[in-house]
Protein backbone atom coordinates (compact mmCIF):
# COMPACT_ATOMS: atom_id res chain seq x y z
CA UNK A 1 0.00 0.00 0.00
CA UNK A 2 1.23 3.50 -0.74
CA UNK A 3 1.41 5.59 2.34
CA UNK A 4 3.05 8.96 2.17
CA UNK A 5 3.63 10.30 5.69
CA UNK A 6 3.31 13.93 4.69
CA UNK A 7 0.38 13.73 2.33
CA UNK A 8 -2.71 15.79 3.19
CA UNK A 9 -4.75 12.63 3.74
CA UNK A 10 -2.74 11.82 6.86
CA UNK A 11 -3.63 15.12 8.45
CA UNK A 12 -7.34 14.37 8.62
CA UNK A 13 -8.38 12.71 11.90
CA UNK A 14 -10.16 9.39 11.69
CA UNK A 15 -13.51 10.68 12.99
CA UNK A 16 -13.52 13.18 10.13
CA UNK A 17 -12.99 10.33 7.68
CA UNK A 18 -16.08 8.63 9.06
CA UNK A 19 -18.10 11.77 8.36
CA UNK A 20 -16.59 12.16 4.89
CA UNK A 21 -17.34 8.57 4.03
CA UNK A 22 -20.91 9.03 5.27
CA UNK A 23 -21.39 12.13 3.13
CA UNK A 24 -20.02 10.29 0.10
CA UNK A 25 -22.47 7.43 0.66
CA UNK A 26 -25.39 9.87 0.93
CA UNK A 27 -24.21 11.42 -2.34
CA UNK A 28 -24.19 8.06 -4.12
CA UNK A 29 -27.57 7.24 -2.62
CA UNK A 30 -28.95 10.54 -3.94
CA UNK A 31 -27.57 9.81 -7.39
CA UNK A 32 -29.15 6.35 -7.36
CA UNK A 33 -32.46 7.90 -6.34
CA UNK A 34 -32.57 10.20 -9.40
CA UNK A 35 -31.14 7.96 -12.10
CA UNK A 36 -34.03 6.43 -14.07
CA UNK A 37 -32.64 2.88 -13.94
CA UNK A 38 -32.20 2.76 -10.16
CA UNK A 39 -34.62 5.31 -8.75
CA UNK A 40 -37.43 2.82 -8.13
CA UNK A 41 -35.26 0.51 -6.02
CA UNK A 42 -33.42 3.27 -4.18
CA UNK A 43 -35.78 6.03 -3.02
CA UNK A 44 -33.85 8.74 -1.19
CA UNK A 45 -33.49 8.92 2.60
CA UNK A 46 -36.73 10.78 3.57
CA UNK A 47 -38.90 8.38 1.56
CA UNK A 48 -37.04 5.38 2.96
CA UNK A 49 -37.42 6.60 6.54
CA UNK A 50 -41.12 7.19 5.83
CA UNK A 51 -41.30 3.61 4.65
CA UNK A 52 -39.80 2.41 7.91
CA UNK A 53 -42.17 4.60 9.96
CA UNK A 54 -45.12 3.17 8.08
CA UNK A 55 -43.99 -0.32 9.00
CA UNK A 56 -43.74 0.73 12.63
CA UNK A 57 -47.25 2.22 12.49
CA UNK A 58 -48.58 -1.00 11.05
CA UNK A 59 -47.05 -2.62 14.10
CA UNK A 60 -44.95 -5.12 12.19
CA UNK A 61 -41.42 -3.72 12.37
CA UNK A 62 -40.69 -4.53 16.00
CA UNK A 63 -42.26 -7.98 15.64
CA UNK A 64 -40.10 -8.65 12.60
CA UNK A 65 -36.97 -7.48 14.38
CA UNK A 66 -37.75 -9.52 17.51
CA UNK A 67 -38.57 -12.63 15.54
CA UNK A 68 -35.39 -12.49 13.47
CA UNK A 69 -33.19 -11.73 16.45
CA UNK A 70 -34.74 -14.59 18.41
CA UNK A 71 -33.92 -17.06 15.63
CA UNK A 72 -30.43 -15.62 15.22
CA UNK A 73 -29.64 -15.71 18.94
CA UNK A 74 -30.97 -19.24 19.37
CA UNK A 75 -29.24 -20.66 16.31
CA UNK A 76 -26.00 -18.84 16.99
CA UNK A 77 -25.92 -19.85 20.66
CA UNK A 78 -26.69 -23.48 19.89
CA UNK A 79 -24.13 -23.50 17.10
CA UNK A 80 -21.44 -22.23 19.45
CA UNK A 81 -22.33 -24.61 22.27
CA UNK A 82 -21.99 -27.55 19.89
CA UNK A 83 -18.96 -26.23 17.99
CA UNK A 84 -16.71 -25.68 21.01
CA UNK A 85 -16.56 -29.26 22.33
CA UNK A 86 -16.65 -30.81 18.86
CA UNK A 87 -13.72 -28.66 17.74
CA UNK A 88 -11.70 -29.63 20.82
CA UNK A 89 -12.51 -33.32 20.37
CA UNK A 90 -11.54 -33.10 16.71
CA UNK A 91 -8.22 -31.54 17.62
CA UNK A 92 -7.41 -34.12 20.30
CA UNK A 93 -8.74 -37.39 18.90
CA UNK A 94 -7.53 -38.46 15.51
CA UNK A 95 -10.44 -40.86 14.77
CA UNK A 96 -13.02 -38.14 15.45
CA UNK A 97 -11.06 -35.71 13.28
CA UNK A 98 -10.67 -38.11 10.39
CA UNK A 99 -14.33 -39.05 10.36
CA UNK A 100 -15.88 -35.61 10.89
CA UNK A 101 -13.57 -33.21 9.12
CA UNK A 102 -14.26 -34.18 5.47
CA UNK A 103 -18.01 -33.83 6.00
CA UNK A 104 -17.75 -30.52 7.77
CA UNK A 105 -15.74 -29.24 4.83
CA UNK A 106 -18.28 -30.74 2.42
CA UNK A 107 -21.38 -29.23 3.99
CA UNK A 108 -19.64 -25.91 4.58
CA UNK A 109 -19.47 -25.39 0.84
CA UNK A 110 -23.21 -25.80 0.27
CA UNK A 111 -25.20 -22.55 0.52
CA UNK A 112 -27.78 -22.84 3.35
CA UNK A 113 -30.53 -21.70 0.99
CA UNK A 114 -30.07 -25.00 -0.84
CA UNK A 115 -30.68 -27.25 2.15
CA UNK A 116 -33.41 -25.26 3.91
CA UNK A 117 -36.18 -27.22 2.11
CA UNK A 118 -34.71 -30.47 3.46
CA UNK A 119 -34.78 -29.08 6.98
CA UNK A 120 -38.39 -27.93 6.55
CA UNK A 121 -39.34 -31.46 5.60
CA UNK A 122 -37.77 -32.71 8.86
CA UNK A 123 -38.39 -29.91 11.34
CA UNK A 124 -41.58 -28.46 9.93
CA UNK A 125 -42.36 -24.92 8.81
CA UNK A 126 -41.42 -21.99 11.04
CA UNK A 127 -39.15 -21.42 14.00
CA UNK A 128 -37.63 -24.90 14.39
CA UNK A 129 -36.46 -25.01 10.78
CA UNK A 130 -35.14 -21.44 11.00
CA UNK A 131 -33.16 -22.10 14.13
CA UNK A 132 -31.81 -25.38 12.74
CA UNK A 133 -30.60 -23.66 9.58
CA UNK A 134 -28.75 -20.97 11.52
CA UNK A 135 -27.39 -23.52 13.99
CA UNK A 136 -25.89 -25.62 11.20
CA UNK A 137 -24.34 -22.67 9.40
CA UNK A 138 -22.89 -21.20 12.60
CA UNK A 139 -21.68 -24.56 13.87
CA UNK A 140 -19.73 -25.24 10.68
CA UNK A 141 -17.83 -21.95 10.56
CA UNK A 142 -17.17 -21.82 14.31
CA UNK A 143 -16.10 -25.45 14.53
CA UNK A 144 -13.57 -25.06 11.72
CA UNK A 145 -12.15 -21.86 13.21
CA UNK A 146 -11.81 -23.15 16.78
CA UNK A 147 -10.38 -26.46 15.57
CA UNK A 148 -7.65 -24.60 13.67
CA UNK A 149 -6.86 -22.68 16.83
CA UNK A 150 -6.55 -25.74 19.03
CA UNK A 151 -4.27 -27.65 16.65
CA UNK A 152 -2.06 -24.61 16.15
CA UNK A 153 -1.22 -24.07 19.82
CA UNK A 154 2.56 -23.73 20.03
CA UNK A 155 3.84 -27.05 21.37
CA UNK A 156 6.82 -25.47 23.12
CA UNK A 157 4.41 -23.57 25.36
CA UNK A 158 2.93 -26.86 26.52
CA UNK A 159 6.45 -28.26 27.04
CA UNK A 160 7.48 -25.12 28.93
CA UNK A 161 4.49 -25.48 31.24
CA UNK A 162 5.21 -29.17 31.77
CA UNK A 163 8.82 -28.66 32.79
CA UNK A 164 7.65 -25.99 35.23
CA UNK A 165 5.56 -28.68 36.89
CA UNK A 166 2.13 -28.12 35.29
CA UNK A 167 -0.29 -31.04 35.46
CA UNK A 168 -2.82 -31.82 32.70
CA UNK A 169 -5.44 -29.65 34.35
CA UNK A 170 -3.08 -26.66 34.56
CA UNK A 171 -2.13 -27.16 30.93
CA UNK A 172 -5.77 -27.12 29.86
CA UNK A 173 -6.86 -24.16 31.97
CA UNK A 174 -3.71 -22.05 31.92
CA UNK A 175 -2.19 -22.80 28.53
CA UNK A 176 -4.64 -24.30 26.04
CA UNK A 177 -7.59 -22.11 26.99
CA UNK A 178 -5.80 -18.74 26.76
CA UNK A 179 -3.86 -19.84 23.67
CA UNK A 180 -7.09 -20.68 21.83
CA UNK A 181 -9.07 -17.70 23.10
CA UNK A 182 -8.19 -15.52 20.08
CA UNK A 183 -9.51 -18.20 17.74
CA UNK A 184 -12.66 -18.62 19.82
CA UNK A 185 -13.30 -14.88 19.59
CA UNK A 186 -12.67 -14.93 15.85
CA UNK A 187 -15.13 -17.82 15.62
CA UNK A 188 -17.68 -15.79 17.58
CA UNK A 189 -17.26 -12.87 15.18
CA UNK A 190 -17.45 -14.98 12.02
CA UNK A 191 -20.39 -16.91 13.48
CA UNK A 192 -22.33 -13.70 14.14
CA UNK A 193 -21.91 -12.59 10.57
CA UNK A 194 -22.92 -16.01 9.25
CA UNK A 195 -25.98 -16.05 11.53
CA UNK A 196 -27.15 -12.74 10.11
CA UNK A 197 -26.52 -13.62 6.49
CA UNK A 198 -28.27 -16.94 6.96
CA UNK A 199 -31.43 -15.37 8.40
CA UNK A 200 -32.78 -14.62 4.90
CA UNK A 201 -32.34 -18.23 3.87
CA UNK A 202 -33.68 -19.43 7.21
CA UNK A 203 -36.86 -17.36 6.94
CA UNK A 204 -37.56 -18.81 3.53
CA UNK A 205 -38.50 -21.82 5.64
CA UNK A 206 -41.74 -19.98 6.22
CA UNK A 207 -42.50 -17.61 9.08
CA UNK A 208 -45.13 -15.27 10.46
CA UNK A 209 -42.69 -12.42 10.97
CA UNK A 210 -39.03 -11.62 10.42
CA UNK A 211 -36.81 -9.18 8.59
CA UNK A 212 -36.02 -11.64 5.80
CA UNK A 213 -39.60 -12.78 5.43
CA UNK A 214 -40.80 -9.13 5.33
CA UNK A 215 -38.26 -8.16 2.65
CA UNK A 216 -39.67 -10.94 0.50
CA UNK A 217 -43.28 -9.86 1.02
CA UNK A 218 -42.57 -6.14 0.56
CA UNK A 219 -40.85 -7.05 -2.68
CA UNK A 220 -44.00 -8.81 -3.83
CA UNK A 221 -46.15 -5.77 -3.03
CA UNK A 222 -43.69 -3.28 -4.62
CA UNK A 223 -43.16 -1.33 -1.39
CA UNK A 224 -39.61 -0.46 -2.24
CA UNK A 225 -38.99 2.26 0.34
CA UNK A 226 -39.81 -0.01 3.27
CA UNK A 227 -37.87 -2.85 1.68
CA UNK A 228 -34.75 -0.70 1.36
CA UNK A 229 -35.18 0.39 4.99
CA UNK A 230 -35.24 -3.26 6.10
CA UNK A 231 -32.10 -4.03 4.10
CA UNK A 232 -30.34 -1.11 5.77
CA UNK A 233 -31.51 -2.27 9.22
CA UNK A 234 -29.92 -5.67 8.56
CA UNK A 235 -26.67 -3.94 7.66
CA UNK A 236 -26.75 -1.81 10.82
CA UNK A 237 -27.29 -4.84 13.07
CA UNK A 238 -24.38 -6.57 11.35
CA UNK A 239 -21.93 -3.74 11.79
CA UNK A 240 -22.93 -3.14 15.43
CA UNK A 241 -22.35 -6.80 16.25
CA UNK A 242 -19.02 -6.85 14.46
CA UNK A 243 -17.77 -3.69 16.17
CA UNK A 244 -18.90 -4.96 19.57
CA UNK A 245 -17.12 -8.27 19.19
CA UNK A 246 -13.97 -6.60 17.88
CA UNK A 247 -13.92 -4.40 20.96
CA UNK A 248 -14.17 -7.51 23.11
CA UNK A 249 -11.36 -9.14 21.13
CA UNK A 250 -9.11 -6.15 21.64
CA UNK A 251 -9.79 -6.17 25.36
CA UNK A 252 -9.23 -9.88 25.86
CA UNK A 253 -6.42 -10.60 23.41
CA UNK A 254 -4.38 -7.41 23.34
CA UNK A 255 -1.33 -9.50 24.25
CA UNK A 256 -1.13 -10.97 20.75
CA UNK A 257 1.74 -10.15 18.43
CA UNK A 258 0.23 -8.14 15.62
CA UNK A 259 1.72 -7.97 12.17
CA UNK A 260 1.68 -4.39 11.04
CA UNK B 1 34.25 -17.53 53.39
CA UNK B 2 36.95 -16.19 51.12
CA UNK B 3 39.11 -19.16 51.90
CA UNK B 4 36.34 -21.50 51.14
CA UNK B 5 35.86 -19.96 47.71
CA UNK B 6 39.52 -20.13 46.90
CA UNK B 7 39.94 -23.74 47.85
CA UNK B 8 36.74 -24.64 46.11
CA UNK B 9 38.06 -24.25 42.61
CA UNK B 10 35.95 -26.48 40.46
CA UNK B 11 38.58 -26.70 37.77
CA UNK B 12 37.80 -29.64 35.57
CA UNK B 13 40.84 -31.59 36.72
CA UNK B 14 40.04 -31.21 40.39
CA UNK B 15 36.26 -31.70 40.09
CA UNK B 16 36.41 -35.45 40.56
CA UNK B 17 35.14 -35.15 44.12
CA UNK B 18 31.65 -33.89 43.25
CA UNK B 19 28.93 -36.56 43.10
CA UNK B 20 27.22 -37.42 39.83
CA UNK B 21 24.05 -35.40 39.37
CA UNK B 22 22.80 -36.66 36.03
CA UNK B 23 23.79 -40.03 34.69
CA UNK B 24 23.08 -40.83 31.06
CA UNK B 25 23.43 -44.54 30.37
CA UNK B 26 23.59 -45.98 26.86
CA UNK B 27 20.83 -43.82 25.53
CA UNK B 28 19.58 -44.76 22.06
CA UNK B 29 16.82 -42.84 20.32
CA UNK B 30 15.33 -43.78 16.99
CA UNK B 31 12.56 -41.95 15.20
CA UNK B 32 10.37 -43.78 12.75
CA UNK B 33 9.43 -41.67 9.77
CA UNK B 34 8.32 -42.16 6.21
CA UNK B 35 11.81 -43.28 5.18
CA UNK B 36 11.96 -45.95 7.87
CA UNK B 37 13.88 -45.82 11.14
CA UNK B 38 16.20 -42.91 11.81
CA UNK B 39 18.80 -43.26 14.54
CA UNK B 40 19.18 -39.88 16.24
CA UNK B 41 21.26 -41.02 19.23
CA UNK B 42 23.35 -44.14 19.06
CA UNK B 43 24.47 -45.11 22.56
CA UNK B 44 25.25 -41.96 24.50
CA UNK B 45 26.70 -42.25 28.00
CA UNK B 46 27.70 -39.27 30.08
CA UNK B 47 28.01 -38.28 33.73
CA UNK B 48 27.23 -34.71 34.69
CA UNK B 49 28.57 -33.90 38.13
CA UNK B 50 26.94 -31.70 40.69
CA UNK B 51 27.66 -27.99 40.14
CA UNK B 52 29.21 -28.74 36.79
CA UNK B 53 28.78 -26.58 33.69
CA UNK B 54 28.71 -28.76 30.60
CA UNK B 55 28.42 -27.47 27.05
CA UNK B 56 27.47 -29.58 24.05
CA UNK B 57 28.57 -28.73 20.51
CA UNK B 58 28.17 -30.67 17.30
CA UNK B 59 26.86 -30.40 13.75
CA UNK B 60 23.23 -29.61 13.14
CA UNK B 61 21.00 -32.67 13.38
CA UNK B 62 23.43 -34.72 15.51
CA UNK B 63 20.84 -35.12 18.25
CA UNK B 64 21.74 -32.41 20.77
CA UNK B 65 18.17 -31.27 21.30
CA UNK B 66 16.99 -34.87 21.36
CA UNK B 67 19.42 -35.61 24.19
CA UNK B 68 18.30 -32.53 26.12
CA UNK B 69 14.64 -33.46 25.70
CA UNK B 70 15.36 -36.95 27.00
CA UNK B 71 17.12 -35.56 30.08
CA UNK B 72 14.21 -33.15 30.61
CA UNK B 73 11.78 -36.06 30.39
CA UNK B 74 9.98 -34.57 27.39
CA UNK B 75 11.08 -37.51 25.21
CA UNK B 76 11.47 -41.17 26.09
CA UNK B 77 14.67 -42.95 25.04
CA UNK B 78 14.22 -45.98 22.80
CA UNK B 79 16.65 -47.80 25.07
CA UNK B 80 18.99 -46.82 27.89
CA UNK B 81 18.22 -44.72 30.94
CA UNK B 82 18.76 -41.33 32.46
CA UNK B 83 19.11 -40.95 36.23
CA UNK B 84 18.88 -37.71 38.12
CA UNK B 85 20.18 -37.95 41.69
CA UNK B 86 20.10 -41.70 41.26
CA UNK B 87 16.38 -41.72 40.41
CA UNK B 88 15.26 -42.96 37.01
CA UNK B 89 13.88 -40.13 34.85
CA UNK B 90 10.36 -40.99 33.75
CA UNK B 91 8.86 -37.74 32.53
CA UNK B 92 9.34 -34.13 33.43
CA UNK B 93 10.21 -33.08 36.95
CA UNK B 94 10.77 -29.79 38.70
CA UNK B 95 14.31 -30.85 39.58
CA UNK B 96 15.17 -30.19 35.92
CA UNK B 97 14.44 -26.78 34.36
CA UNK B 98 14.59 -25.96 30.66
CA UNK B 99 15.36 -22.75 28.74
CA UNK B 100 14.26 -23.04 25.11
CA UNK B 101 15.77 -21.29 22.10
CA UNK B 102 12.38 -19.83 21.11
CA UNK B 103 11.93 -18.30 24.61
CA UNK B 104 8.55 -20.09 25.04
CA UNK B 105 7.07 -17.29 27.15
CA UNK B 106 3.31 -17.29 27.62
CA UNK B 107 2.32 -14.34 25.40
CA UNK B 108 -0.93 -13.71 27.31
CA UNK B 109 0.89 -13.19 30.60
CA UNK B 110 2.95 -10.18 31.60
CA UNK B 111 6.64 -10.61 32.40
CA UNK B 112 5.89 -10.83 36.11
CA UNK B 113 3.04 -13.28 35.64
CA UNK B 114 5.26 -15.50 33.50
CA UNK B 115 7.65 -15.77 36.43
CA UNK B 116 4.73 -16.20 38.83
CA UNK B 117 3.52 -19.15 36.76
CA UNK B 118 6.64 -21.06 37.84
CA UNK B 119 6.12 -20.05 41.47
CA UNK B 120 2.45 -21.04 41.46
CA UNK B 121 3.36 -24.45 40.13
CA UNK B 122 5.51 -24.74 43.26
CA UNK B 123 2.47 -23.91 45.36
CA UNK B 124 3.51 -20.35 46.19
CA UNK B 125 0.54 -17.99 45.88
CA UNK B 126 -0.62 -14.42 46.40
CA UNK B 127 1.55 -11.68 47.92
CA UNK B 128 4.44 -14.01 48.55
CA UNK B 129 4.51 -15.03 44.88
CA UNK B 130 4.38 -11.36 43.84
CA UNK B 131 7.35 -10.43 45.97
CA UNK B 132 9.39 -13.48 44.98
CA UNK B 133 8.68 -12.88 41.28
CA UNK B 134 10.09 -9.37 41.60
CA UNK B 135 13.21 -10.82 43.23
CA UNK B 136 13.82 -13.14 40.32
CA UNK B 137 13.23 -10.27 37.89
CA UNK B 138 15.75 -8.17 39.81
CA UNK B 139 18.38 -10.83 39.11
CA UNK B 140 17.91 -10.38 35.36
CA UNK B 141 17.50 -6.62 35.65
CA UNK B 142 13.94 -6.50 34.35
CA UNK B 143 12.01 -5.01 37.27
CA UNK B 144 11.02 -2.04 35.15
CA UNK B 145 9.37 -4.31 32.61
CA UNK B 146 7.41 -6.40 35.10
CA UNK B 147 4.05 -5.34 33.71
CA UNK B 148 4.93 -5.52 30.04
CA UNK B 149 3.77 -8.26 27.71
CA UNK B 150 6.41 -10.42 25.95
CA UNK B 151 5.55 -8.84 22.59
CA UNK B 152 6.83 -5.53 23.93
CA UNK B 153 10.32 -6.88 24.70
CA UNK B 154 13.46 -7.36 22.61
CA UNK B 155 14.83 -10.86 22.02
CA UNK B 156 17.47 -10.48 24.70
CA UNK B 157 14.92 -9.32 27.25
CA UNK B 158 12.60 -12.19 26.40
CA UNK B 159 15.38 -14.67 26.99
CA UNK B 160 16.16 -13.01 30.32
CA UNK B 161 12.54 -13.49 31.35
CA UNK B 162 12.74 -17.13 30.29
CA UNK B 163 15.87 -17.56 32.40
CA UNK B 164 14.24 -15.85 35.39
CA UNK B 165 11.21 -18.11 34.99
CA UNK B 166 13.41 -21.20 34.84
CA UNK B 167 15.22 -20.06 38.00
CA UNK B 168 11.92 -19.37 39.75
CA UNK B 169 11.11 -23.06 39.53
CA UNK B 170 14.30 -23.61 41.58
CA UNK B 171 15.47 -26.62 39.58
CA UNK B 172 18.66 -28.39 40.56
CA UNK B 173 19.74 -28.87 36.96
CA UNK B 174 19.33 -26.24 34.26
CA UNK B 175 19.02 -27.52 30.69
CA UNK B 176 19.49 -24.90 27.99
CA UNK B 177 18.98 -25.51 24.27
CA UNK B 178 20.85 -22.82 22.34
CA UNK B 179 19.31 -20.15 24.55
CA UNK B 180 21.28 -17.36 22.90
CA UNK B 181 21.11 -18.77 19.37
CA UNK B 182 18.56 -16.27 18.11
CA UNK B 183 20.30 -13.18 19.52
CA UNK B 184 22.70 -10.72 17.90
CA UNK B 185 26.40 -10.97 18.79
CA UNK B 186 26.38 -8.09 21.25
CA UNK B 187 23.33 -9.19 23.23
CA UNK B 188 24.73 -12.68 23.15
CA UNK B 189 28.03 -11.76 24.83
CA UNK B 190 26.14 -9.72 27.39
CA UNK B 191 23.89 -12.61 28.31
CA UNK B 192 26.91 -14.92 28.43
CA UNK B 193 28.56 -12.65 30.97
CA UNK B 194 25.37 -12.49 33.03
CA UNK B 195 25.00 -16.26 32.98
CA UNK B 196 28.65 -16.70 33.97
CA UNK B 197 28.21 -14.36 36.92
CA UNK B 198 25.11 -16.17 38.06
CA UNK B 199 26.72 -19.56 37.72
CA UNK B 200 29.87 -18.50 39.53
CA UNK B 201 27.61 -17.37 42.37
CA UNK B 202 25.23 -20.34 42.69
CA UNK B 203 27.02 -23.11 40.76
CA UNK B 204 23.83 -24.72 39.57
CA UNK B 205 24.43 -27.80 37.42
CA UNK B 206 24.10 -26.66 33.78
CA UNK B 207 23.72 -28.56 30.53
CA UNK B 208 24.05 -26.03 27.74
CA UNK B 209 23.75 -26.64 23.98
CA UNK B 210 25.36 -24.23 21.54
CA UNK B 211 26.65 -23.95 17.99
CA UNK B 212 29.22 -21.41 19.06
CA UNK B 213 32.59 -22.89 20.10
CA UNK B 214 33.65 -19.60 21.76
CA UNK B 215 30.50 -19.63 23.82
CA UNK B 216 31.06 -23.23 24.86
CA UNK B 217 34.64 -22.59 26.04
CA UNK B 218 33.92 -19.38 27.88
CA UNK B 219 31.08 -20.95 29.85
CA UNK B 220 31.89 -24.59 30.41
CA UNK B 221 34.15 -26.80 32.47
CA UNK B 222 33.62 -29.59 29.98
CA UNK B 223 32.78 -29.35 26.30
CA UNK B 224 31.11 -32.41 24.82
CA UNK B 225 31.69 -32.70 21.08
CA UNK B 226 29.10 -34.84 19.35
CA UNK B 227 29.57 -36.63 16.07
CA UNK B 228 27.34 -36.40 13.04
CA UNK B 229 24.44 -38.77 12.54
CA UNK B 230 23.94 -41.11 14.22
CA UNK B 231 24.70 -38.94 17.24
CA UNK B 232 27.43 -40.13 19.60
CA UNK B 233 29.88 -38.44 21.90
CA UNK B 234 33.07 -37.92 19.92
CA UNK B 235 35.25 -36.31 22.54
CA UNK B 236 35.01 -34.64 25.93
CA UNK B 237 37.33 -31.66 26.25
CA UNK B 238 38.16 -30.37 29.73
CA UNK B 239 38.32 -26.60 29.83
CA UNK B 240 41.05 -25.92 32.36
CA UNK B 241 40.68 -22.15 32.39
CA UNK B 242 39.99 -20.99 35.94
CA UNK B 243 36.97 -18.91 36.91
CA UNK B 244 36.11 -16.08 37.18
CA UNK B 245 36.09 -15.72 33.44
CA UNK B 246 34.96 -12.77 31.35
CA UNK B 247 35.03 -11.70 27.71
CA UNK B 248 38.78 -10.95 28.05
CA UNK B 249 39.32 -14.65 28.58
CA UNK B 250 38.63 -15.07 24.87
CA UNK B 251 42.04 -13.44 24.15
CA UNK B 252 44.08 -15.76 26.34
CA UNK B 253 46.47 -18.24 24.67
CA UNK B 254 44.91 -21.24 26.39
CA UNK B 255 41.48 -20.23 25.12
CA UNK B 256 42.75 -20.03 21.55
CA UNK B 257 44.49 -23.36 21.89
CA UNK B 258 41.31 -25.06 23.11
CA UNK B 259 39.31 -23.32 20.43
CA UNK B 260 41.61 -24.61 17.70
CA UNK B 261 41.41 -28.10 19.09
CA UNK B 262 37.61 -28.16 19.35
CA UNK B 263 37.23 -26.50 15.96
CA UNK B 264 39.30 -29.14 14.27
CA UNK B 265 37.09 -31.92 15.67
CA UNK B 266 33.87 -30.07 14.82
CA UNK B 267 35.17 -29.34 11.33
CA UNK B 268 35.91 -33.02 10.71
CA UNK B 269 32.37 -33.81 11.73
CA UNK B 270 31.06 -31.10 9.48
CA UNK B 271 32.92 -32.66 6.53
CA UNK B 272 31.46 -35.99 7.59
CA UNK B 273 27.94 -34.54 7.30
CA UNK B 274 28.65 -33.13 3.85
CA UNK B 275 29.67 -36.53 2.53
N1 LIG C 1 10.07 -35.72 16.50
C1 LIG C 1 10.94 -36.17 15.58
N2 LIG C 1 10.54 -37.04 14.63
C2 LIG C 1 11.39 -37.49 13.72
N3 LIG C 1 12.68 -37.15 13.64
C3 LIG C 1 13.15 -36.28 14.55
C4 LIG C 1 12.31 -35.74 15.57
N4 LIG C 1 13.04 -34.91 16.34
C5 LIG C 1 14.29 -34.93 15.82
N5 LIG C 1 14.35 -35.75 14.75
C6 LIG C 1 15.56 -36.03 13.97
O1 LIG C 1 16.58 -36.39 14.84
C7 LIG C 1 17.81 -35.83 14.46
C8 LIG C 1 18.40 -35.04 15.61
O2 LIG C 1 17.58 -33.92 15.86
P1 LIG C 1 17.95 -32.82 16.94
O3 LIG C 1 16.89 -31.80 16.91
O4 LIG C 1 18.22 -33.50 18.24
O5 LIG C 1 19.30 -32.23 16.35
P2 LIG C 1 20.19 -31.03 16.90
O6 LIG C 1 21.55 -31.57 17.13
O7 LIG C 1 19.52 -30.38 18.05
O8 LIG C 1 20.23 -30.07 15.66
P3 LIG C 1 20.29 -28.46 15.64
O9 LIG C 1 21.70 -28.13 15.99
O10 LIG C 1 19.98 -28.13 14.23
O11 LIG C 1 19.30 -27.97 16.63
C9 LIG C 1 17.53 -34.97 13.25
O12 LIG C 1 17.96 -35.66 12.10
C10 LIG C 1 16.05 -34.79 13.24
O13 LIG C 1 15.57 -34.78 11.92
MG1 LIG D 1 18.61 -28.47 18.38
Amino acid sequence: MRNNKNSWSNKIPSWAWVILSFIAAIGVWYLLSILPKTSRAFPFAPTTIDGLLTMMERGVFWDDLASSLLSVVMGYGLGFVIALPVAILMAWYLPIRNILNPWIQFIRNIPPLAYVPLLVVCAGVGRPAQVTTITIACFLIMCVTIYQGVINVDETLIKAARVLGAKNRDIFVRVLAPATLPFILTAIRLGASVALTTIIAAESAGSQAGLGMRIRSLNASFENAAMLAYVIVLGIIGILLEKGIRLLEKKLTGWQETIK
Amino acid sequence: MMDNMLTNTYGAESGAAAPVKVQIKNVVKTFSGRNGEMVALNGVSLDIRENEFVCVVGPSGCGKSTLLNIIAGLLEPTSGEVYCDGRLVEGTGTDRGVVFQQYALFPWLTVKKNVKFALEMRGIKGREADELAMKYLEKVDLVKFANHYPKELSGGMKQRVAIARAYAAEPQVLLMDEPFGALDAQTRTQLQSELLETWERDRKTCFFITHDVDEAIILAQKVIVMSARPGRIKEIVDIDIPYPRDQETKMSPRFLELKNHIWSIVYQEYLEVRK
